[in-house]
Protein backbone atom coordinates (compact mmCIF):
# COMPACT_ATOMS: atom_id res chain seq x y z
CA UNK A 1 0.00 0.00 0.00
CA UNK A 2 1.16 3.23 -0.69
CA UNK A 3 0.43 5.21 2.25
CA UNK A 4 0.73 9.47 2.85
CA UNK A 5 0.56 10.75 6.44
CA UNK A 6 0.45 14.41 6.68
CA UNK A 7 2.33 15.83 9.32
CA UNK A 8 2.63 19.11 11.15
CA UNK A 9 4.87 20.68 13.93
CA UNK A 10 2.77 22.10 16.85
CA UNK A 11 4.04 23.51 20.64
CA UNK A 12 4.41 20.87 22.97
CA UNK A 13 1.15 20.31 25.23
CA UNK A 14 3.19 21.84 28.39
CA UNK A 15 3.63 25.03 26.34
CA UNK A 16 1.84 28.14 28.67
CA UNK A 17 1.37 30.09 25.71
CA UNK A 18 2.34 34.05 25.44
CA UNK A 19 0.95 36.77 22.76
CA UNK A 20 3.99 37.78 20.54
CA UNK A 21 4.58 42.10 20.76
CA UNK A 22 2.18 42.28 17.14
CA UNK A 23 -0.77 40.98 18.98
CA UNK A 24 -1.60 38.19 16.09
CA UNK A 25 1.03 35.47 16.74
CA UNK A 26 1.90 32.90 19.74
CA UNK A 27 5.66 34.06 21.14
CA UNK A 28 8.10 31.68 20.04
CA UNK A 29 10.94 31.85 22.09
CA UNK A 30 11.14 29.00 24.18
CA UNK A 31 8.30 27.02 22.78
CA UNK A 32 9.25 23.30 22.05
CA UNK A 33 7.89 21.43 18.68
CA UNK A 34 6.68 18.41 18.40
CA UNK A 35 5.00 16.14 15.78
CA UNK A 36 1.06 16.90 16.54
CA UNK A 37 0.20 14.34 18.70
CA UNK A 38 -3.06 13.41 16.54
CA UNK A 39 -0.85 12.66 14.16
CA UNK A 40 0.96 9.85 15.68
CA UNK A 41 -1.93 7.92 15.64
CA UNK A 42 -1.93 8.46 11.62
CA UNK A 43 1.68 7.46 11.62
CA UNK A 44 1.24 4.48 13.52
CA UNK A 45 -1.92 3.49 11.47
CA UNK A 46 0.34 3.79 8.30
CA UNK A 47 3.02 1.87 9.50
CA UNK A 48 0.72 -0.95 10.87
CA UNK A 49 -0.88 -1.16 7.53
CA UNK A 50 2.28 -1.23 5.39
CA UNK A 51 3.69 -4.02 7.74
CA UNK A 52 0.54 -6.08 7.31
CA UNK A 53 0.16 -5.32 3.48
CA UNK A 54 3.21 -4.09 1.72
CA UNK A 55 4.28 -1.07 0.64
CA UNK A 56 5.37 2.13 2.32
CA UNK A 57 4.69 5.35 4.33
CA UNK A 58 5.62 9.16 2.84
CA UNK A 59 5.49 11.84 5.49
CA UNK A 60 4.23 14.90 4.19
CA UNK A 61 4.40 18.64 6.11
CA UNK A 62 3.89 22.50 4.72
CA UNK A 63 6.44 24.34 6.03
CA UNK A 64 10.22 26.13 6.13
CA UNK A 65 13.51 24.28 6.82
CA UNK A 66 12.92 24.80 10.53
CA UNK A 67 9.94 21.86 10.63
CA UNK A 68 12.67 19.35 9.31
CA UNK A 69 13.38 18.22 12.97
CA UNK A 70 10.05 17.72 12.99
CA UNK A 71 9.99 15.52 10.43
CA UNK A 72 12.90 13.39 11.27
CA UNK A 73 11.06 12.77 14.60
CA UNK A 74 7.82 11.28 12.34
CA UNK A 75 10.34 9.16 9.85
CA UNK A 76 11.67 8.15 13.31
CA UNK A 77 8.99 5.85 14.51
CA UNK A 78 9.68 3.78 10.68
CA UNK A 79 8.23 5.72 7.96
CA UNK A 80 10.59 5.17 4.94
CA UNK A 81 9.77 8.84 2.73
CA UNK A 82 9.51 12.24 3.56
CA UNK A 83 8.73 15.58 1.38
CA UNK A 84 8.76 19.09 2.82
CA UNK A 85 6.47 21.25 1.10
CA UNK A 86 8.49 24.53 1.00
CA UNK A 87 5.89 27.42 2.49
CA UNK A 88 5.64 29.73 5.71
CA UNK A 89 5.28 28.40 9.33
CA UNK A 90 2.43 30.50 10.16
CA UNK A 91 -0.29 29.85 7.79
CA UNK A 92 -4.11 30.91 9.68
CA UNK A 93 -6.11 29.72 6.41
CA UNK A 94 -6.48 26.03 6.55
CA UNK A 95 -7.81 26.07 2.71
CA UNK A 96 -4.22 27.88 1.89
CA UNK A 97 -2.59 24.42 3.14
CA UNK A 98 -5.34 21.87 1.75
CA UNK A 99 -4.68 23.21 -1.87
CA UNK A 100 -1.05 22.94 -1.76
CA UNK A 101 -1.00 19.05 0.15
CA UNK A 102 -3.65 18.00 -2.55
CA UNK A 103 -1.57 19.54 -5.44
CA UNK A 104 1.58 17.24 -4.08
CA UNK A 105 -0.47 14.44 -3.04
CA UNK A 106 -2.42 13.82 -6.17
CA UNK A 107 1.31 13.02 -8.05
CA UNK A 108 2.14 10.44 -5.45
CA UNK A 109 -0.86 7.91 -6.16
CA UNK A 110 -1.54 6.98 -2.60
CA UNK A 111 -3.97 4.48 -1.59
CA UNK A 112 -4.79 6.08 1.98
CA UNK A 113 -4.27 9.29 2.91
CA UNK A 114 -3.84 9.65 6.69
CA UNK A 115 -3.96 13.07 8.96
CA UNK A 116 -4.54 13.60 12.66
CA UNK A 117 -8.07 15.24 13.08
CA UNK A 118 -6.62 18.41 14.41
CA UNK A 119 -3.63 20.54 14.92
CA UNK A 120 -3.44 21.53 18.55
CA UNK A 121 -2.24 24.42 17.88
CA UNK A 122 -4.98 26.08 15.65
CA UNK A 123 -7.77 23.35 16.29
CA UNK A 124 -9.22 23.82 12.61
CA UNK A 125 -9.90 20.14 11.87
CA UNK A 126 -10.03 21.60 8.19
CA UNK A 127 -7.66 20.50 5.77
CA UNK A 128 -7.99 16.43 6.09
CA UNK A 129 -12.05 17.26 4.46
CA UNK A 130 -11.14 19.43 2.38
CA UNK A 131 -7.97 17.56 0.60
CA UNK A 132 -10.55 14.93 0.13
CA UNK A 133 -12.83 17.57 -1.22
CA UNK A 134 -10.49 18.59 -3.42
CA UNK A 135 -9.31 14.93 -4.65
CA UNK A 136 -12.82 13.94 -4.92
CA UNK A 137 -12.00 11.12 -2.49
CA UNK A 138 -14.11 9.35 0.19
CA UNK A 139 -13.02 10.67 3.96
CA UNK A 140 -13.82 9.64 7.31
CA UNK A 141 -12.97 12.28 10.04
CA UNK A 142 -12.34 11.44 14.14
CA UNK A 143 -11.58 7.86 13.24
CA UNK A 144 -11.09 5.30 16.64
CA UNK A 145 -11.23 2.22 14.21
CA UNK A 146 -10.22 1.36 10.55
CA UNK A 147 -10.63 -1.64 8.66
CA UNK A 148 -9.49 -2.41 5.13
CA UNK A 149 -9.48 -5.23 2.87
CA UNK A 150 -9.10 -5.49 -0.94
CA UNK A 151 -9.71 -2.02 -1.20
CA UNK A 152 -12.54 -1.64 0.95
CA UNK A 153 -12.96 0.07 3.96
CA UNK A 154 -14.69 0.44 7.26
CA UNK A 155 -14.62 3.19 9.85
CA UNK A 156 -15.72 3.67 13.23
CA UNK A 157 -15.62 7.82 14.38
CA UNK A 158 -16.82 9.05 17.62
CA UNK A 159 -20.00 10.87 17.58
CA UNK A 160 -22.02 12.76 20.91
CA UNK A 161 -23.00 9.42 22.53
CA UNK A 162 -21.75 6.96 19.97
CA UNK A 163 -20.16 6.03 16.98
CA UNK A 164 -20.74 5.95 13.33
CA UNK A 165 -19.82 3.21 10.96
CA UNK A 166 -19.07 4.12 7.40
CA UNK A 167 -18.00 2.09 4.57
CA UNK A 168 -16.35 3.67 1.50
CA UNK A 169 -13.63 2.39 -1.41
CA UNK A 170 -10.35 3.30 -1.35
CA UNK A 171 -8.40 5.77 -2.11
CA UNK A 172 -9.12 7.47 0.80
CA UNK A 173 -8.62 10.62 3.46
CA UNK A 174 -8.84 9.76 6.70
CA UNK A 175 -8.39 11.53 10.02
CA UNK A 176 -7.42 10.31 13.29
CA UNK A 177 -8.83 10.19 16.91
CA UNK A 178 -7.04 8.98 19.99
CA UNK A 179 -7.56 5.17 20.73
CA UNK A 180 -7.37 4.71 16.79
CA UNK A 181 -3.81 2.22 18.38
CA UNK A 182 -1.28 2.71 20.17
CA UNK A 183 1.90 4.68 18.75
CA UNK A 184 5.05 3.18 19.10
CA UNK A 185 8.32 4.55 20.69
CA UNK A 186 10.95 5.60 18.37
CA UNK A 187 13.73 2.85 18.88
CA UNK A 188 17.53 4.47 18.92
CA UNK A 189 17.70 2.58 15.52
CA UNK A 190 15.06 4.43 14.12
CA UNK A 191 16.40 8.14 14.87
CA UNK A 192 19.85 6.84 13.69
CA UNK A 193 17.86 5.47 10.34
CA UNK A 194 15.87 8.66 10.67
CA UNK A 195 18.90 11.25 10.35
CA UNK A 196 19.83 9.17 6.67
CA UNK A 197 16.51 9.54 4.85
CA UNK A 198 16.52 12.61 2.43
CA UNK A 199 13.76 14.89 2.60
CA UNK A 200 12.93 16.02 -0.57
CA UNK A 201 11.80 19.41 -0.85
CA UNK A 202 9.27 20.27 -3.64
CA UNK A 203 7.09 23.92 -4.11
CA UNK A 204 3.38 24.00 -4.50
CA UNK A 205 1.33 26.93 -5.13
CA UNK A 206 0.15 29.15 -2.06
CA UNK A 207 -2.86 31.21 -1.83
CA UNK A 208 -3.64 34.16 -0.49
CA UNK A 209 -4.96 33.62 3.31
CA UNK A 210 -8.76 34.91 3.58
CA UNK A 211 -8.30 34.18 7.75
CA UNK A 212 -7.26 37.17 9.14
CA UNK A 213 -6.52 37.06 12.95
CA UNK A 214 -6.87 40.66 14.18
CA UNK A 215 -5.81 39.63 17.73
CA UNK A 216 -5.08 37.07 20.00
CA UNK A 217 -6.25 37.41 23.50
CA UNK A 218 -5.89 35.55 27.38
CA UNK A 219 -8.89 33.73 27.75
CA UNK A 220 -10.59 35.41 31.01
CA UNK A 221 -8.64 34.26 34.11
CA UNK A 222 -10.68 31.70 36.48
CA UNK A 223 -10.17 33.46 39.97
CA UNK A 224 -9.69 30.78 42.77
CA UNK A 225 -12.96 30.13 44.55
CA UNK A 226 -12.88 29.27 48.01
CA UNK A 227 -12.28 25.80 49.86
CA UNK A 228 -15.49 24.77 51.63
CA UNK A 229 -13.71 22.83 53.97
CA UNK A 230 -12.43 19.42 54.74
CA UNK A 231 -14.03 16.02 54.04
CA UNK A 232 -17.55 14.73 54.06
CA UNK A 233 -18.48 17.58 56.48
CA UNK A 234 -17.92 20.59 53.98
CA UNK A 235 -20.50 18.41 51.52
CA UNK A 236 -23.55 20.52 53.30
CA UNK A 237 -22.23 23.75 52.84
CA UNK A 238 -21.20 22.97 49.78
CA UNK A 239 -24.15 22.02 48.40
CA UNK A 240 -25.80 25.17 49.81
CA UNK A 241 -23.24 27.40 48.25
CA UNK A 242 -24.08 25.61 44.52
CA UNK A 243 -27.64 25.93 45.04
CA UNK A 244 -27.88 29.39 46.82
CA UNK A 245 -25.21 31.20 45.69
CA UNK A 246 -24.15 29.23 41.91
CA UNK A 247 -27.81 28.10 41.57
CA UNK A 248 -26.34 25.51 39.27
CA UNK A 249 -28.31 22.54 41.21
CA UNK B 1 -27.94 42.81 2.88
CA UNK B 2 -26.99 39.54 5.14
CA UNK B 3 -28.79 36.61 4.35
CA UNK B 4 -27.57 33.98 7.27
CA UNK B 5 -28.23 29.96 6.48
CA UNK B 6 -28.05 27.76 9.70
CA UNK B 7 -28.12 24.38 8.63
CA UNK B 8 -30.16 22.29 11.06
CA UNK B 9 -28.35 19.11 11.98
CA UNK B 10 -31.61 16.18 13.05
CA UNK B 11 -30.92 13.23 14.48
CA UNK B 12 -33.73 10.44 15.42
CA UNK B 13 -35.86 12.97 13.60
CA UNK B 14 -34.98 15.52 16.23
CA UNK B 15 -33.33 18.82 15.75
CA UNK B 16 -30.11 18.68 18.07
CA UNK B 17 -30.58 22.08 20.55
CA UNK B 18 -27.25 23.42 19.33
CA UNK B 19 -29.07 24.50 15.88
CA UNK B 20 -31.51 26.57 17.87
CA UNK B 21 -27.97 28.53 19.18
CA UNK B 22 -26.61 29.11 16.19
CA UNK B 23 -30.03 30.65 15.13
CA UNK B 24 -30.21 32.72 17.95
CA UNK B 25 -25.96 33.64 16.65
CA UNK B 26 -27.47 34.14 13.23
CA UNK B 27 -30.25 36.19 14.29
CA UNK B 28 -27.51 38.40 16.39
CA UNK B 29 -25.59 38.70 13.31
CA UNK B 30 -28.42 39.48 10.32
CA UNK B 31 -30.51 42.40 13.34
CA UNK B 32 -26.64 44.55 13.27
CA UNK B 33 -25.90 43.58 9.74
CA UNK B 34 -29.62 44.08 8.37
CA UNK B 35 -30.88 40.84 6.52
CA UNK B 36 -32.58 37.54 6.99
CA UNK B 37 -32.30 34.15 8.90
CA UNK B 38 -32.98 31.17 6.97
CA UNK B 39 -32.84 27.48 8.33
CA UNK B 40 -31.42 24.51 6.20
CA UNK B 41 -33.06 21.23 7.02
CA UNK B 42 -31.72 18.16 4.70
CA UNK B 43 -32.61 14.35 5.01
CA UNK B 44 -35.60 12.37 4.31
CA UNK B 45 -38.85 12.84 6.04
CA UNK B 46 -37.47 15.87 7.49
CA UNK B 47 -39.91 18.70 6.36
CA UNK B 48 -42.59 17.93 8.92
CA UNK B 49 -39.76 19.77 11.13
CA UNK B 50 -39.14 22.90 9.02
CA UNK B 51 -41.73 25.10 10.97
CA UNK B 52 -40.06 24.74 14.38
CA UNK B 53 -36.99 26.87 12.70
CA UNK B 54 -39.78 29.50 13.34
CA UNK B 55 -39.65 29.65 17.06
CA UNK B 56 -35.76 30.95 17.10
CA UNK B 57 -36.04 33.72 14.37
CA UNK B 58 -35.80 32.31 11.09
CA UNK B 59 -37.80 33.70 8.93
CA UNK B 60 -37.69 31.10 5.58
CA UNK B 61 -36.83 27.12 6.24
CA UNK B 62 -35.51 25.41 3.04
CA UNK B 63 -36.09 21.90 2.79
CA UNK B 64 -34.07 19.12 0.96
CA UNK B 65 -36.06 16.00 0.99
CA UNK B 66 -35.67 12.53 -0.82
CA UNK B 67 -35.73 9.21 0.47
CA UNK B 68 -31.87 8.93 -1.18
CA UNK B 69 -30.91 10.71 1.47
CA UNK B 70 -31.96 7.88 4.40
CA UNK B 71 -28.69 6.93 4.46
CA UNK B 72 -26.12 9.54 5.88
CA UNK B 73 -23.41 10.42 3.61
CA UNK B 74 -21.13 13.79 4.95
CA UNK B 75 -19.87 14.04 1.18
CA UNK B 76 -23.30 14.09 0.33
CA UNK B 77 -24.79 16.08 2.73
CA UNK B 78 -21.66 18.52 2.30
CA UNK B 79 -22.71 19.11 -1.37
CA UNK B 80 -26.07 19.44 -0.98
CA UNK B 81 -25.45 22.36 1.69
CA UNK B 82 -23.51 23.93 -0.55
CA UNK B 83 -25.88 23.85 -3.64
CA UNK B 84 -28.79 25.04 -1.34
CA UNK B 85 -26.67 28.27 -0.43
CA UNK B 86 -25.74 29.02 -3.57
CA UNK B 87 -29.76 28.97 -4.61
CA UNK B 88 -30.95 30.93 -1.49
CA UNK B 89 -27.80 33.14 -2.03
CA UNK B 90 -26.62 32.82 1.73
CA UNK B 91 -23.89 35.22 2.93
CA UNK B 92 -23.07 33.07 6.50
CA UNK B 93 -23.79 29.82 7.16
CA UNK B 94 -23.53 28.69 10.59
CA UNK B 95 -24.03 24.88 11.76
CA UNK B 96 -23.26 23.64 15.37
CA UNK B 97 -19.60 22.48 16.47
CA UNK B 98 -20.68 18.44 16.74
CA UNK B 99 -18.97 15.83 15.13
CA UNK B 100 -20.80 16.13 12.20
CA UNK B 101 -20.69 20.03 11.77
CA UNK B 102 -16.90 19.98 12.66
CA UNK B 103 -16.76 17.28 9.57
CA UNK B 104 -19.06 18.64 7.15
CA UNK B 105 -18.60 22.22 7.22
CA UNK B 106 -14.90 22.15 6.11
CA UNK B 107 -16.31 20.66 2.88
CA UNK B 108 -18.24 23.02 2.19
CA UNK B 109 -16.30 25.64 2.81
CA UNK B 110 -14.08 23.96 -0.04
CA UNK B 111 -16.95 23.98 -2.30
CA UNK B 112 -18.04 27.32 -2.12
CA UNK B 113 -14.36 28.30 -1.78
CA UNK B 114 -14.92 30.31 1.65
CA UNK B 115 -13.21 30.38 4.71
CA UNK B 116 -14.59 29.02 7.93
CA UNK B 117 -14.15 29.49 11.37
CA UNK B 118 -14.61 26.08 13.49
CA UNK B 119 -15.73 26.04 16.73
CA UNK B 120 -16.83 29.68 17.56
CA UNK B 121 -17.15 30.80 20.65
CA UNK B 122 -18.89 34.43 20.20
CA UNK B 123 -19.00 36.52 17.41
CA UNK B 124 -19.15 40.49 17.42
CA UNK B 125 -20.54 42.60 14.46
CA UNK B 126 -17.78 45.61 13.97
CA UNK B 127 -17.97 48.37 11.24
CA UNK B 128 -19.91 45.82 9.24
CA UNK B 129 -17.67 42.95 9.69
CA UNK B 130 -18.38 40.01 11.92
CA UNK B 131 -15.56 39.21 14.26
CA UNK B 132 -15.33 35.45 14.54
CA UNK B 133 -13.98 34.53 18.35
CA UNK B 134 -12.17 31.07 18.58
CA UNK B 135 -10.57 28.59 21.25
CA UNK B 136 -7.28 27.85 20.30
CA UNK B 137 -4.22 25.80 21.81
CA UNK B 138 -6.96 23.77 23.29
CA UNK B 139 -8.51 27.27 24.83
CA UNK B 140 -4.99 28.83 26.17
CA UNK B 141 -5.52 31.76 24.02
CA UNK B 142 -8.53 33.11 22.01
CA UNK B 143 -8.32 34.06 18.85
CA UNK B 144 -10.40 37.24 16.95
CA UNK B 145 -10.48 36.14 13.05
CA UNK B 146 -12.29 37.69 10.19
CA UNK B 147 -13.06 35.87 7.32
CA UNK B 148 -12.15 37.95 4.13
CA UNK B 149 -14.19 35.64 1.55
CA UNK B 150 -17.58 35.71 -0.51
CA UNK B 151 -19.18 33.60 1.92
CA UNK B 152 -18.50 33.56 6.00
CA UNK B 153 -18.99 30.01 7.38
CA UNK B 154 -18.45 28.84 11.18
CA UNK B 155 -19.29 26.20 13.39
CA UNK B 156 -20.08 27.22 17.12
CA UNK B 157 -19.48 25.33 19.88
CA UNK B 158 -22.34 23.79 21.64
CA UNK B 159 -23.80 25.28 24.88
CA UNK B 160 -21.94 28.43 24.46
CA UNK B 161 -24.72 30.68 22.67
CA UNK B 162 -28.00 30.90 24.25
CA UNK B 163 -31.09 29.69 22.19
CA UNK B 164 -33.62 32.75 22.62
CA UNK B 165 -37.11 32.25 21.67
CA UNK B 166 -38.13 34.82 18.37
CA UNK B 167 -41.67 33.38 17.50
CA UNK B 168 -41.52 34.32 13.77
CA UNK B 169 -43.60 33.08 10.76
CA UNK B 170 -41.85 31.00 8.81
CA UNK B 171 -41.83 30.74 4.78
CA UNK B 172 -40.89 27.00 4.04
CA UNK B 173 -39.18 26.63 0.70
CA UNK B 174 -38.89 23.03 -0.81
CA UNK B 175 -35.56 22.79 -2.85
CA UNK B 176 -35.25 19.71 -5.26
CA UNK B 177 -32.01 19.25 -5.99
CA UNK B 178 -30.07 16.72 -7.43
CA UNK B 179 -28.55 13.92 -4.44
CA UNK B 180 -25.36 12.93 -5.85
CA UNK B 181 -23.74 9.31 -5.62
CA UNK B 182 -22.33 9.30 -1.78
CA UNK B 183 -18.04 8.51 -1.80
CA UNK B 184 -18.48 6.95 2.05
CA UNK B 185 -21.95 6.10 3.62
CA UNK B 186 -23.12 5.73 7.17
CA UNK B 187 -24.16 2.36 7.82
CA UNK B 188 -24.88 2.08 11.38
CA UNK B 189 -24.47 4.32 14.15
CA UNK B 190 -24.07 2.54 17.41
CA UNK B 191 -24.73 4.38 20.64
CA UNK B 192 -22.98 3.84 23.74
CA UNK B 193 -24.29 1.68 26.52
CA UNK B 194 -27.76 3.23 28.07
CA UNK B 195 -27.42 6.40 24.79
CA UNK B 196 -25.00 7.70 27.89
CA UNK B 197 -25.00 11.84 27.48
CA UNK B 198 -21.64 13.61 25.74
CA UNK B 199 -19.62 15.60 27.91
CA UNK B 200 -19.92 17.90 25.00
CA UNK B 201 -23.51 18.44 25.16
CA UNK B 202 -23.85 18.30 28.98
CA UNK B 203 -24.94 21.21 31.28
CA UNK B 204 -23.44 18.99 34.48
CA UNK B 205 -20.19 17.11 34.72
CA UNK B 206 -18.75 14.72 36.93
CA UNK B 207 -15.45 13.93 36.34
CA UNK B 208 -12.75 11.59 37.49
CA UNK B 209 -8.88 11.50 37.67
CA UNK B 210 -6.08 9.38 38.92
CA UNK B 211 -7.31 9.96 42.34
CA UNK B 212 -10.26 7.86 42.13
CA UNK B 213 -7.86 4.77 42.48
CA UNK B 214 -9.03 2.97 40.30
CA UNK B 215 -12.42 1.85 37.69
CA UNK B 216 -14.07 -0.23 40.58
CA UNK B 217 -14.54 3.28 42.41
CA UNK B 218 -16.36 4.90 39.54
CA UNK B 219 -19.78 4.19 40.96
CA UNK B 220 -19.39 6.94 43.44
CA UNK B 221 -18.96 9.93 39.94
CA UNK B 222 -21.79 7.42 38.02
CA UNK B 223 -24.19 7.83 41.47
CA UNK B 224 -23.51 11.72 42.09
CA UNK B 225 -24.19 12.02 38.26
CA UNK B 226 -27.32 9.87 38.56
CA UNK B 227 -28.81 12.11 40.44
CA UNK B 228 -27.40 15.28 38.71
CA UNK B 229 -28.41 14.59 35.36
CA UNK B 230 -25.03 14.88 34.32
CA UNK B 231 -22.58 13.39 31.95
CA UNK B 232 -19.52 11.45 33.03
CA UNK B 233 -15.99 12.32 32.30
CA UNK B 234 -12.40 11.64 32.98
CA UNK B 235 -8.93 12.74 33.15
CA UNK B 236 -5.88 11.31 30.52
CA UNK B 237 -4.41 9.71 33.97
CA UNK B 238 -7.85 7.49 34.16
CA UNK B 239 -8.11 6.74 30.34
CA UNK B 240 -4.54 6.03 29.54
CA UNK B 241 -4.93 3.97 32.75
CA UNK B 242 -7.80 2.04 30.76
CA UNK B 243 -10.24 2.91 33.69
CA UNK B 244 -12.64 4.94 31.26
CA UNK B 245 -13.26 5.26 27.53
CA UNK B 246 -11.59 7.92 25.54
CA UNK B 247 -14.75 9.21 24.70
CA UNK B 248 -14.78 10.98 28.12
CA UNK B 249 -11.73 12.24 28.59
CA UNK B 250 -11.39 16.08 28.99
CA UNK B 251 -8.75 17.81 28.55
CA UNK B 252 -6.19 19.10 25.29
CA UNK B 253 -5.64 15.72 23.65
CA UNK B 254 -9.38 14.88 25.07
CA UNK B 255 -12.55 16.96 25.03
CA UNK B 256 -13.04 20.72 25.60
CA UNK B 257 -16.73 21.27 27.48
CA UNK B 258 -17.93 24.37 28.94
CA UNK B 259 -20.89 23.09 31.40
CA UNK B 260 -22.42 25.13 33.99
CA UNK B 261 -20.60 23.22 36.30
CA UNK B 262 -17.87 20.48 36.49
CA UNK B 263 -17.06 18.90 39.34
CA UNK B 264 -13.30 17.40 39.61
CA UNK B 265 -13.19 14.18 41.69
CA UNK B 266 -9.59 13.22 42.15
CA UNK B 267 -8.07 15.74 39.38
CA UNK B 268 -4.91 17.20 39.99
CA UNK B 269 -5.44 19.90 38.10
CA UNK B 270 -2.38 19.33 35.34
CA UNK B 271 -2.39 22.38 32.50
CA UNK B 272 -3.54 19.82 29.76
CA UNK B 273 -6.79 18.93 31.85
CA UNK B 274 -7.44 22.47 32.71
CA UNK B 275 -7.51 23.51 28.62
CA UNK B 276 -10.25 21.06 28.65
CA UNK B 277 -12.11 22.64 30.60
CA UNK B 278 -11.29 25.91 32.66
CA UNK B 279 -14.67 27.96 30.57
CA UNK B 280 -17.06 25.84 32.70
CA UNK B 281 -19.30 28.60 34.36
CA UNK B 282 -18.67 27.27 37.62
CA UNK B 283 -15.90 24.18 39.18
CA UNK B 284 -16.00 21.91 42.13
CA UNK B 285 -12.69 20.54 42.86
CA UNK B 286 -12.24 17.49 45.11
CA UNK B 287 -8.94 16.27 46.45
CA UNK B 288 -6.97 15.43 49.00
CA UNK B 289 -3.86 17.44 48.22
CA UNK B 290 -4.75 21.31 49.41
CA UNK B 291 -1.88 22.00 46.86
CA UNK B 292 -3.27 20.26 43.87
CA UNK B 293 -3.42 23.07 40.89
CA UNK B 294 -6.69 22.63 40.51
CA UNK B 295 -7.71 24.55 43.52
CA UNK B 296 -6.41 27.72 41.71
CA UNK B 297 -9.44 27.28 39.91
CA UNK B 298 -12.20 25.95 41.11
CA UNK B 299 -15.20 28.37 42.54
CA UNK B 300 -15.51 25.60 45.24
CA UNK B 301 -13.14 23.23 47.40
CA UNK B 302 -13.24 20.44 49.25
CA UNK B 303 -9.74 18.93 50.51
CA UNK B 304 -11.03 15.18 51.37
CA UNK B 305 -10.53 11.81 50.20
CA UNK B 306 -12.97 11.43 47.15
CA UNK B 307 -14.40 7.82 48.70
CA UNK B 308 -16.04 9.49 51.70
CA UNK B 309 -16.89 13.15 49.86
CA UNK B 310 -18.38 11.91 46.87
CA UNK B 311 -21.52 9.48 48.47
CA UNK B 312 -22.23 12.27 51.47
CA UNK B 313 -22.67 14.63 48.20
CA UNK B 314 -24.79 11.97 46.58
CA UNK B 315 -26.95 12.10 49.38
CA UNK B 316 -26.64 15.42 50.05
CA UNK B 317 -28.23 16.49 46.45
CA UNK B 318 -30.72 13.78 46.73
CA UNK B 319 -32.19 15.30 49.89
CA UNK B 320 -31.68 18.72 48.07
CA UNK B 321 -33.94 17.14 44.98
CA UNK B 322 -36.48 15.71 47.07
CA UNK B 323 -37.51 19.42 49.04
Amino acid sequence: MNIAVCIKQVPDTETRPKIAENGKEMDKTGVKWIVNPYDEFAIEEGLQLTEKNGGEVTIISLGSKEIEPTIRAALAMGAKKAIRIEGPDNITDPMVTARALAEVLKQGNYDLILFGKQAIDDDMAQVPQMVAELLELPCATVVVKLEITDGKATAEREVEGGKERLSFSLPAVISAQKGLNEPRYRSLKGIMQAKKIPIQVVEANLDQSRIEVLQLKYPPQKQPGKIVGEGADAVPELVRLLHEEAKVI
Amino acid sequence: MANVCVVYEIRDHQIKKVSYEATSAAVNVADQLGGTVSALLIGSGVSDLASEAGKYGASKAYVVDSPDLATYSPDVFARLIASAAREMGATHIFMGATATGKDVMPRVALHLNSALAQDIIALNVQDGNVVYTRPIIAGKLHSDIQLNSEVQLATVRPNVFTATEKPTETEVVTLSLDVPSPRAVVEEVVTEAGGKLDVTEADIIVSGGRGMKGPENWHLIESLAEVLGAATGASRAAVDAGWRPHAEQVGQTGKTVSPSLYIACGISGAIQHLAGMSSSKYIVAINKDPEAPIFKVADYGIVGDVMEVLPRLTEEIKKLKAE
